[in-house]
């Protein structure tokens, strides 16, 4: 029996999902004291979410939420790391961009952003980097994200690069560096400040943006501009962005050289960022090929005999989505599923399979995503200490009446 | 359009009776003669919430480990004395052996 208290748990995001090894079914579930802490909250301008920390902010989707390719701005996950988050008057605005690296310093405001370069527009997923570490088995410190630390938007902005030209990069520029508004408690608090590679920086992909989704950025998501760093992790979408700094030696505070790091030759990438690599670890780059089932639910009932069509989503870093498949044995055999429509290859691809349930008792649902590169997700989590990168297979056990 | 399923029937009624404001006054860590100092100490930079939802899985070089980091990468002003409580406390109401 499904009880109201199940489905509630399942709806923070509690309840135990099942990740798939052909033949058998693994759970994976939240540690015990994130299932208890975690209420749903509404944060101003915000629809509920799942609420894993109140200071900073840190507020999760609830995967029936993701139920459309774009997620809707009230919707949208939030995430900070220093509680001095300040709403920012747009009028008062300015973006420095600078740095040594820079021989034309300037500075813009909000309206010269819009109006000296052109506009451009994309739809892009931006993933936190620990996006389902709460999953991560054995159980890593961090905020204890489920599934929801993430979201897929239409950007609104200008080329990054277009930007840096004016401000006459130097050829010894390495990284360009990005500051929020946001500043910790204590002066002595690293802030958050964060870079990336020139070549990233200049991808005519990479964007700062002042609209999502046809309206302006709500100010827990960055409001009046951030940085849209298409196919990388969140890390580097600086929200709030208020200067942009060309360097010309590696940013080496504790968010560059301490966290956000993946160990070296655990995971298959191919954006190195080799300014800030070490013998042992490298910052996190691209997002892994993943997908996530948000029309049902762990333990939700359904009826024999009557259709039934599982939906969710697929993404990557950006080759896009070639296919998804749905297995319905435990993943001994998988079924190929009907793609929705493209929005583009940063972008969440929705995607449906229809199937009949017969059999009265457990039915395990199973979606596996695989990219234009090959890429596919992993039967078994690839362990690592700060549980980033978690594309194990979701599966969800459906009970057939 | 969104797919009405039992989920979101029972998501749009906790919208009606549940949801709340975001508050962190109502986060309650277990009550022990270090609460008040882990509280006075740690609410500095963030709420008591990040203690709660990490609760159950840390052992002591864990929970050291974090309260290391706090001190060392983070300056937060709590002195050795104070870490060494702090630790014990964690261990003690949201660690495991």
């Amino acid at each position: 029996m499904t009880t109201r208290r199940t489905l509630l748990q399942t709806a923070l995001g509690g309840l135990a999902f099942s990740t798939g090894i052909a033949g058998q079914v693994a759970r994976a579930a939240l540690p015990q004291g994130a299932i208890d802490s975690a209420t749903l909250e509404r944060l101003p301008g915000k629809q509920p979410l799942i609420k894993r920390s109140y200071r900073p902010p840190n507020y999760e989707t609830p995967l029936a939420d993701f139920s459309s390719a774009i997620t809707p701005n009230d919707r949208f996950f939030v995430r900070w790391h220093l509680m001095g988050i300040t709403e920012v008057d747009a009028r008062e605005w300015r973006l420095t961009i600078g740095g040594d690296g820079a021989t034309k310093p300037y500075e813009l405001t909000l309206d010269q952003l819009k109006s000296d370069f052109e506009a451009v527009e994309l739809v892009a997923v931006c993933q936190c980097s620990g996006n389902r570490r709460g999953l991560s088995d054995p159980h890593v410190p961090g905020v204890e994200w489920g599934y929801g630390a993430m979201g897929n938007a239409r950007w609104t902005g200008v080329r990054l690069k277009d930007v840096l030209e004016r401000a006459g990069l130097s050829k010894e520029t390495v990284e360009i560096a990005f500051d929020g508004a946001d500043r910790p408690a204590l002066d002595v608090t690293p802030d958050f400040i964060k870079s990336i590679p020139v070549w990233k920086a200049v991808d005519e992909n990479t964007i700062i943006a002042y609209a999502m989704n046809g309206e302006p950025l709500p100010h827990h998501n960055g409001y009046p501009a951030r940085l849209i760093v298409p196919g990388w992790t969140a890390t580097y979408w600086m929200k709030q962005v208020v200067s942009i700094q060309a360097l010309r030696k590696p940013l080496a505070n504790f968010w560059m050289a301490s966290a956000y790091r993946i160990p070296k030759g655990k995971f298959a990438f191919a954006d190195r960022f080799i300014s800030q690599e070490n013998d042992a670890t490298t910052p996190i780059t691209e997002i892994v090929v993943n997908s996530v089932i948000t029309s049902h639910a762990d333990g939700q009932r359904v009826s024999r005999g009557s259709p039934l069509t599982l939906k969710g989503l697929a993404w990557d870093s950006g080759a896009g989505i070639r296919r998804v498949e749905v297995s319905r044995d435990g993943g001994r055999s998988w079924n190929v599923a009907d793609l929705g429509d493209d929005l583009g290859r940063f972008s969440f691809r929705t995607w449906q399979f229809g199937l009949n349930a017969q059999d009265p008792g457990p039915l395990v649902l199973m979606a596996r995503a695989t990219n234009r590169q090959g890429s596919t997700q992993v039967s078994e989590l690839i362990f690592n200490n700060p549980g980033y990168h978690n594309n194990v297979i979701q599966a969800v056990t459906l009970t057939v009446v | 359009m969104r797919n009405v399923s039992m989920l979101s029937a029972v998501f749009l009624g906790l919208c009606i009776s549940g949801v709340t404001l975001a508050d962190e006054s109502k986060v309650a860590l277990s009550p022990d003669t270090d609460t008040a100092l882990v509280m006075a100490r740690c609410s500095i930079c963030h709420s008591a919430d990040y203690i709660q939802m990490n609760g159950g899985f840390l052992k002591r070089a864990n929970w050291e480990a974090e309260v290391k980091k706090m001190t060392k990468a983070f300056g937060a002003p709590v002195n050795d004395e104070e870490a060494g409580k702090i630790v014990d406390y964690l261990v003690r109401q949201y660690g495991v052996e």
